[in-house]
């Protein structure tokens, strides 16, 4: 069993369990499942070589925000009988909507021809050392301004969050 | 350790780009055919995470790692935006007593 093999395996599996996280009716399954796929996601970067991609994957996404999804889920305890529903003549469009899209993007990149070779060799720029590297010396600014987004949105979270009598005290 | 890149056992590069669109269809599926505001906001990080990993099989394909930086960046928009929607979400439900995304037809003037 090659690495391709296991590639189309878990491309596979992972189109199913993001299938399962817009079918299943109710949003914890919903949750689990994405977190479900996020996990696959993170096998597919193991296996390009992406190793603090994957971790940052793990421990970002499937660990913290996919906490705060089922903490607010669970936080404002809905019930089965109130998951609105969409009527059915809306999800028919839908899916004919999205499989428009698909069909158009597929066609825009079948025929694509990538420019030049895939690069043979030992495959290390996923590693922490030259990843770092590249973030401390060639994107340091922009590293620097997501500090400043992330104040930003912290801020923003804590005033939404509190009622305005609260705030105008 | 795995340390020959994936696409050296006879895989192409379309098979990632086909896989992160299809995943990014049924992210913009599921926008369109859940109401419930919670699993639109997860919908979305479905379609940030297809992204990320046509990046990531960019970035192993022509061996530079500029795109896993990019991806990194993606990851920090997507904790704030996760931050501030479900926020937004949890004070919408406090006044509606309801997650339908319907509820914000009321913000019309």
């Amino acid at each position: 069993m090659n690495l391709a093999t296991i590639a189309i395996i878990l491309g596979g599996l992972t189109i199913g369990s993001a299938l399962m996280v817009i079918l299943s009716k109710h949003p914890v399954r919903s949750v689990l499942y994405l977190v479900l796929t996020f996990f696959l996601i993170t096998a597919n970067y193991v296996l390009m070589n992406a190793q603090f991609i994957a971790i940052v994957n793990i421990i970002v996404y499937a660990g913290a925000i996919m906490v705060l999804f089922l903490f607010v889920l669970m936080l404002l305890n809905l019930r089965k009988e109130n998951e609105p529903k969409t009527p059915l003549v809306g999800k028919v469009a839908a899916a004919l909507a999205g499989g428009s899209l698909l069909i158009v993007f597929v066609a825009a990149i079948k025929d694509s021809v990538m420019l030049t070779e895939a690069v043979v060799g030992d495959n290390q720029q996923g590693l922490v050392q030259n990843l770092g590297h590249l973030l401390f010396t060639k994107y340091v600014l922009p590293f620097e301004v997501s500090s400043i987004l992330f104040i930003a949105a912290m801020v923003g979270a804590v005033l939404l969050a509190k009622r305005e009598s609260q705030i105008l005290e | 350790m795995i340390l020959s890149t994936i696409f050296e056992s006879g895989l192409s590069i379309h098979f990632y780009l086909f896989l992160s669109t299809i995943l990014f269809v049924i992210g913009v599926v599921g926008v369109m055919i859940r109401r419930n505001a919670i699993v639109l906001l997860m919908c979305i990080e479905l379609m940030l995470n297809a992204v990320n990993l046509l990046l990531v099989a960019f970035s192993t394909y022509y061996g530079k790692g500029d795109a896993q930086v990019f991806v990194f960046f993606i990851m920090v928009v997507a904790a704030a935006e996760a931050t501030v929607g479900l926020s937004i979400l949890v004070m919408a439900y406090r006044n509606a007593r309801s997650i339908d995304v319907s509820i914000f037809n009321k913000l019309k003037g």
